[in-house]
């Protein structure tokens, strides 16, 4: 392995521009914000020397002893093989296109230095996180992780909401996390090591070693990915971060933080048996399902690519699932391209229409803003997967997947997500670029400038292409020993083997474009809830996910506070500490009573008590 | 029985004069006690002890009265219930 260093050098360069900036730069936007620019492009530059000198086909790792407790032995070490490194570059990759973005999109921030540092804090534990080799590394920076996107949604902290959402976005993966540092736990408990791959070995060579908690660790580990990657029940933080500025939810939402539960399956699938599979692959249908209908009936234009992403996440859970790693990594990373350059078009039409959200406050923009829209157009197709953009491969495996492993109810649920999913993303593309002009501020919309086009282009171009240059002989060479390697043109053509599914893919496709064609092309207001009623009601509500845990767990945890608060208050502060300042106070004053000042009382007393003296020692 | 009287004294008379003449009284029986003991057990230690008692006791009044003396110079009074400053 050469460059053995450079892996570190990466690591650490996000965090030495955290401090460079907090310490020094505050005061200056400029400098600030090339730093944090500065450090993930070097990071991205210093990933392709990398992978340019050893190829993806190897394996390494490069560890210090860190913590040596008793039989517990931590080390601080990377793992570097195919999966680390198609990570790290789409994490250095997708996030320096964001950072560049950032640039012009947060230009009239008063606080952009500020937002450069915790950006760079973000992409620091991120890598931390795809580079860990070991649980305990890898907790420490999934926990950063929450701490740095709490930062970054309630960035505009001077908006409630926005600190709502953080406090949601931090509470909900705190529950996930709970789950998955028992997990850690039990692992440890059971195979005594902590590290990926002491523990893969050590489960080749004897599988039956977690004995019957294996579903049950499985699922505890499960946790974690339901928290970051929003699963179905901790999915509600996803929609409510929207409230950060536009570049965090393609960082967070898009490239990232949610890529992380999914990329933590792949990595620490050895563990997982198959009852819990079946579990997660479950779970993960039903989030997307769940969030594909959710996403039919919103209307703010980064809520809508919000469930998109939970419905896509949902997809990747699934296939994981499905024991598929390779499918899944595929779309995680096609995601991460289209998803990411979703989020960054949204935000151009953002900016274009003076912070203006709602979809039905838009329209016909494709005249004033010509590059967002082509960008915008490109990823639209890309998240429906129409060939030969990107998602249609990634898309098209999943589905493969499924029908391989005889899920025929997951792979229905695929499908018809598949159809909702083009439905949906449709919709917003007729209702905004389309149509007429719905508000004076669409009128007057204006294109961004190039140092926003320019990531919405790269990231475009990769939107585009990423089905056919390579990622899945990349991943397949991590999770199967007799995976071939594929030229670009066989890539093209994979989905001809496997017909069926591709076909099942492009009808649902299909369906969905004509549906939101015929009910959205020129459509000044929503035609659906009309035809639907209650349904588009609950839709839109989010089938009331908020009010049921508001109802139910925030209502009983309001209640534990109260019960706790009481105790605190009457028992605690009220009977123990009251009883013992009181009994102090009653039996101080009962002896100040003896204090009289009279000297003959003391004496009297004084000679009492030589008589009982006396009396003690010469009467017996 | 003087040792009695004096202790009476103390503890009921409220002239601190009186007081102290008692406290005296009450010395003065412990030394009598002391000179009899030791006529009546022949030996002379008590009575040789007590010279030494009477001088010690001599010494002692000068300061009791002086400090008596003091006090009454500040306070106008040498009775005991006007003595109680050390109750709270």
């Amino acid at each position: 392995m050469k460059y053995e260093n450079l892996p570190w050098l990466i690591l650490f360069l996000p965090l030495l521009s955290v401090a460079v900036i907090t310490l020094f730069t505050l005061r200056s936007k400029t400098v600030s914000s090339l730093i944090s620019i500065g450090a993930v492009v070097t990071g991205f530059v210093m990933t392709l020397l990398f992978i340019n000198a050893n190829g993806f086909q190897f394996s390494g790792e490069t560890s210090t002893n860190w913590l040596s407790i008793g039989g517990l032995q931590i080390d601080f070490g990377l793992k570097l093989d195919a999966l680390s490194m198609m990570m790290l570059l789409v994490v250095t990759g997708v996030g320096g296109a964001i950072h560049i973005y950032s640039f012009g999109y947060m230009h009239e921030d008063r606080s952009m230095a500020r937002f450069f540092a915790f950006m760079s804090l973000f992409t620091f534990s991120m890598l931390g996180i795809v580079l860990a080799n070991n649980f305990v590394m890898m907790f420490i920076f999934w926990e950063l992780v929450g701490v740095s996107s709490y930062l970054l949604i309630g960035f505009w902290f001077e908006k409630p909401s926005a600190g709502d959402a953080a406090k949601k976005a931090f509470i909900t993966n705190r529950l996930g996390d709970f789950g998955f540092l028992f997990g850690i736990l039990m692992v440890w408990g059971l195979l005594g090591s902590l590290s990926f791959s002491t523990l893969q070995s050590t489960l080749a060579a004897n599988p039956a070693l977690l004995g019957t908690s294996a579903t049950l660790a499985g699922l505890l580990i499960f946790c974690g990915a339901m928290g970051k990657s929003a699963q179905f029940p901790l999915h509600v933080w996803l929609p409510d971060a929207m409230e950060g500025p536009t570049p965090v939810s393609a960082l967070i939402h898009a490239a990232t933080m949610v890529a992380a539960g999914v990329y933590m399956l792949c990595r620490t699938l050895f563990l997982f048996n198959a009852d819990s599979l079946h579990v997660i692959s479950y779970l993960g249908g039903f989030t997307a399902l769940l969030a594909a209908l959710m996403a039919v009936q919103q209307n703010d234009i980064k809520r809508i690519i919000a469930y998109s992403t939970l419905s896509q996440l949902g997809y990747m859970v699934m296939t994981v699932g499905l024991n598929g790693p390779t499918p899944a990594m595929f779309h995680l990373t096609t995601h991460a391209f289209f998803k990411a350059l979703l989020f960054l078009a949204a935000g151009s039409v953002i900016i274009g229409m003076h912070h203006e959200q709602d979809i039905w406050q838009m329209g016909n923009l494709r005249k004033k803003m010509p590059i967002t829209f082509l960008t915008f157009t490109i990823g639209t197709l890309a998240l429906c997967g129409v060939p030969p953009f990107s998602g249609f491969y990634s898309k098209d495996a999943i589905l493969a997947q499924a029908l391989a492993q005889k899920s025929y109810l997951l792979f229905g649920v695929g499908v018809f997500v598949a159809a909702l999913t083009t439905f949906y993303t449709f919709r917003l593309f007729f209702v905004v670029f389309f149509g007429k002009e719905k508000s004076k501020a669409a009128a007057l919309a204006h294109e961004s400038p190039l140092v926003m086009t320019l990531p919405l282009i790269m990231l475009a171009v990769f939107s585009f292409a990423g089905g056919f240059i390579g990622i899945t002989n990349n991943y397949g060479s991590q999770f199967a020993a007799d995976h071939e390697m594929l030229s670009v043109a066989q890539q093209l053509t994979e989905p001809f083997h496997n017909i069926f599914p591709m076909l099942c893919g492009l009808g649902a496709v299909a369906v969905g474009l004509i549906l939101a064609y015929s009910l959205y092309n020129n459509a000044a207001t929503d035609p659906l809830p009309a035809k639907l009623g209650g349904l588009a009601t609950a839709m839109k509500n989010k089938f009331y996910f908020d009010e049921l845990y508001e109802a139910t767990f925030i209502r009983f945890h309001d209640f534990l506070a109260a019960v706790a608060d009481w105790i605190d208050r009457w028992i605690l502060g009220g009977a123990i500490i009251g009883a013992i300042r009181g009994g102090t106070d009653l039996s101080g004053r009962a002896l100040r009573l003896a204090q009289t000042g009279n000297l003959q009382t003391y004496t009297i007393l004084f000679v009492l008590g030589v008589v009982l003296l006396l009396y003690f020692v010469l009467g017996k | 029985m003087l040792f009695s009287l004096g202790l009476l004294g103390v503890i009921m008379r409220r002239n601190l004069l009186v007081i102290y003449m008692s406290l005296e009284l009450m010395l003065n029986a412990a030394n009598l006690a002391l000179v009899s003991f030791s006529r009546f057990n022949n030996k002379l230690d008590g009575q040789v002890l007590v010279f030494f008692i009477i001088t010690v006791a001599a010494a002692e009044v000068a300061v009791g009265l002086a400090l008596i003396v003091a006090l009454y110079r500040k306070r106008q009074s040498a009775h005991v219930e006007d003595l109680t400053s050390m109750k709270l």
